[in-house]
């Protein structure tokens, strides 16, 4: 389809701005542009057919089945949104008098005890954007708190072989060396390998349980006890809480700090850029360095992002909260745990689960010895799945895994949908069989079938250029 | 798939070839074929200080970023540069595109000889 600036036609568009009914000015000597911006130019009408078009190219979880593993691409109730449009929170300012505020302070104040309760930590910030954003925070908070000690010796993070690759990310963007930890066979985490690493000079440890295979480590309290004996603290990924929200808390598990996706976790449409919310918790004695706005709390602060962060993701979550409950809470997480098994008993006896064991809310497929017989690969599988209008699962990740495909159909699909997901899954592995050649060449119904991956990682073109 | 028999390899498939006291250190052909296509290369600087076991650099494809481990501790003395515009060389001639040259070696991995590597490679593959 045409590019939103091919449609252009100059002198058409659409102004509905009144007319100007104060004074201009003018920009100082030297700001004013010399040149008016390549804006587009079109209808009303003809706008909305393109956005109406691009809808039509995408897939989202309003479109079908979306088992995107470690994503969490469950259902967003159209409650949320209603919620979040409310006008008494839309139509605020945050630096308005704080006794026209009150009805979001009070959401704040609501969420941040719902939220403390169900991951065990005793005070929590909303202010960072998202995932990343939030294990930023929380590993400063960590890194506060050896500093605020005088504990200086303490540099490195512990992260293990299967971690999202963010977490190495966040412990260097931090400042900390990170120290990489191989699983155990059973892609938990090794406890040798975790004490030969761990020392004085251990800042902390960063992990999800249940981890990025779908298995709930067993030893997690081990864990932790490990990591604070040596004076490191621990730190939970919440990328996967949608398995355990409600049924085991983090805090109990002996994690000193934790992010939450509120995007995924708590019902955020997301995955086209956002907005999340990744709210940070922690025990007390790290609450004294969380983040403040130093506007609306008028006291000495540290800040990640202006004033409450994405404030109407946190209404959304509450919205969720309040419309599930203390019972419907944990029963989401045990539905999404009960799809993920079904779904993987389903599909055993063609692809094989790298873990054959009881999966929490996603499993691993490895697909390699499966390539090596068809010559058929996990990618080909993924792009075949696009034309049964199915999203693929993640591709090649963990990388512990070779070959891998992960699904996380989340409590929100039906048994009608995961029979038929199994079920196409079950084609495919005998299309491969009998026709390889065509899975390479898949998709053959979709918009967009193999894009250039390499050019456009070497050569991107990052802008319309006329 | 080639394995050299006057290289050496380490079972993070990286390659080392030392001659007179300096070694240059690439990623083996099982490397480049499992990564897939790379799109950059993130290398040291030279000076800076490697040690053996431990990251000095990343590849990225288009798969994933993957680390680079160093087969060697020493002085990186030469980064080849070219890598920075043409990143897919190590795709096309993974034994001729070698990535950094190290002098001052004090230490290096346990190293496995070609034949050794073919084997290791046949069992991880």
């Amino acid at each position: 389809m045409k590019l939103i600036f091919e449609k252009s036609v100059p002198g058409r568009g659409m102004a509905y701005l009144p007319a100007c009914d104060v004074p201009t000015v003018s920009m100082p000597a030297g700001l004013e542009r010399r040149e008016k911006p390549k804006l587009p130019q079109i209808s009303e009408t003809d706008l909305s057919r393109h956005y109406t078009e691009l809808n039509k190219q995408v897939h989202g979880v309003n479109c079908g089945f979306y088992p995107l593993g470690s994503c969490t691409m469950k259902y967003n109730p159209r409650i949320d949104e209603e919620m979040a449009a409310l006008s008494g929170f839309t139509d605020i300012h945050p630096l308005a008098p704080k006794h026209t505020t009150e009805g979001c302070q009070e959401v704040l104040d609501t969420i941040r005890t719902a939220l403390c309760e169900i991951t065990g930590m005793d005070d929590m910030t909303f202010q960072p954007a998202a995932g990343a954003h939030g294990e930023f925070t929380g590993v400063l908070l960590i890194k506060q708190y050896h500093d605020a000690r005088g504990d200086t010796k303490r540099k490195k993070i512990i992260v293990p072989d299967s971690a999202h690759g963010t977490n190495p990310a966040t412990a260097a963007m931090c400042g900390f060396q990170v120290v990489n930890i191989p699983s155990a066979p059973d892609g938990c985490v090794d406890l040798d390998a975790l004490k030969a690493v761990l020392g004085e000079d251990t800042a902390g440890l960063m992990l999800t349980n249940p981890n990025t295979v779908g298995i709930f480590d067993e030893h997690i309290l081990e864990i932790t006890r490990l990591v604070h004996e040596a004076g490191g603290l621990c730190y939970y990924d919440g990328a996967n809480l949608n398995a355990v929200m409600g049924v085991v808390r983090p805090g109990d598990m002996g994690f000193d700090c934790v992010h939450l996706n509120l995007h995924k976790t708590f019902a955020t449409p997301h995955g086209g850029g956002g907005p999340g919310a990744g709210a940070v918790g922690c025990k007390a004695k790290l609450a004294q360095f969380l983040p403040k706005s130093a506007l609306m709390d008028g006291e000495e602060h540290v800040q990640v992002r202006g004033f409450a962060g994405n404030f109407l993701v946190v209404v959304k979550a509450l919205t969720y909260i309040l419309s599930l409950g203390r019972e419907g809470i944990p029963e989401a997480a045990q539905n999404a745990v009960l799809n993920a098994n079904y779904l993987m008993a389903k599909i055993k006896g063609t692809f094989t689960p790298a873990f054959d064991r009881i999966c929490m809310h996603e499993f691993v497929l490895d697909l390699s010895k499966f390539k090596k017989e068809t010559g058929v690969s996990a990618l080909d599988v993924a792009k075949t799945l696009i034309d049964y209008g199915m999203h693929p699962p993640t591709m090649y990740f963990p990388m512990i895994v070779h070959e891998a495909l992960m699904l996380e159909p989340t409590e929100t699909e039906s048994r009608e949908t995961l029979d038929w997901a199994a079920e196409v899954f079950r084609e495919l592995y005998a299309l491969a069989q009998e026709n390889p050649g065509y899975m390479h060449e898949s998709p053959h119904h979709a918009q967009i079938g193999r894009p250039d991956e390499v050019r456009a990682s070497r050569a991107p073109i990052l802008r319309y250029q006329a | 798939m080639l394995y050299p028999a006057d290289l050496k390899y380490s079972k993070t498939h990286e390659w080392v070839d030392v001659v007179s006291g300096v070694a240059t250190v690439g990623i083996s052909d099982f490397a480049q074929d499992a990564l897939g296509d790379v799109v950059f290369v993130n290398l040291p600087a030279v000076g800076d200080e490697v040690v053996a076991g431990e990251s000095f650099g990343d590849v990225e494809s288009v798969k994933a970023v993957s680390d680079l481990i160093c087969p060697v501790t020493g002085v990186v003395c030469a980064v080849n540069e070219e890598l920075d515009d043409a990143p897919e060389n190590l795709n096309k001639d993974p034994y001729g595109a070698w990535i950094i040259k190290v002098k001052d070696i004090t230490d290096e991995e346990e190293l496995l000889d070609a034949a050794a590597y073919e084997a290791f490679c046949a069992e991880e593959g």
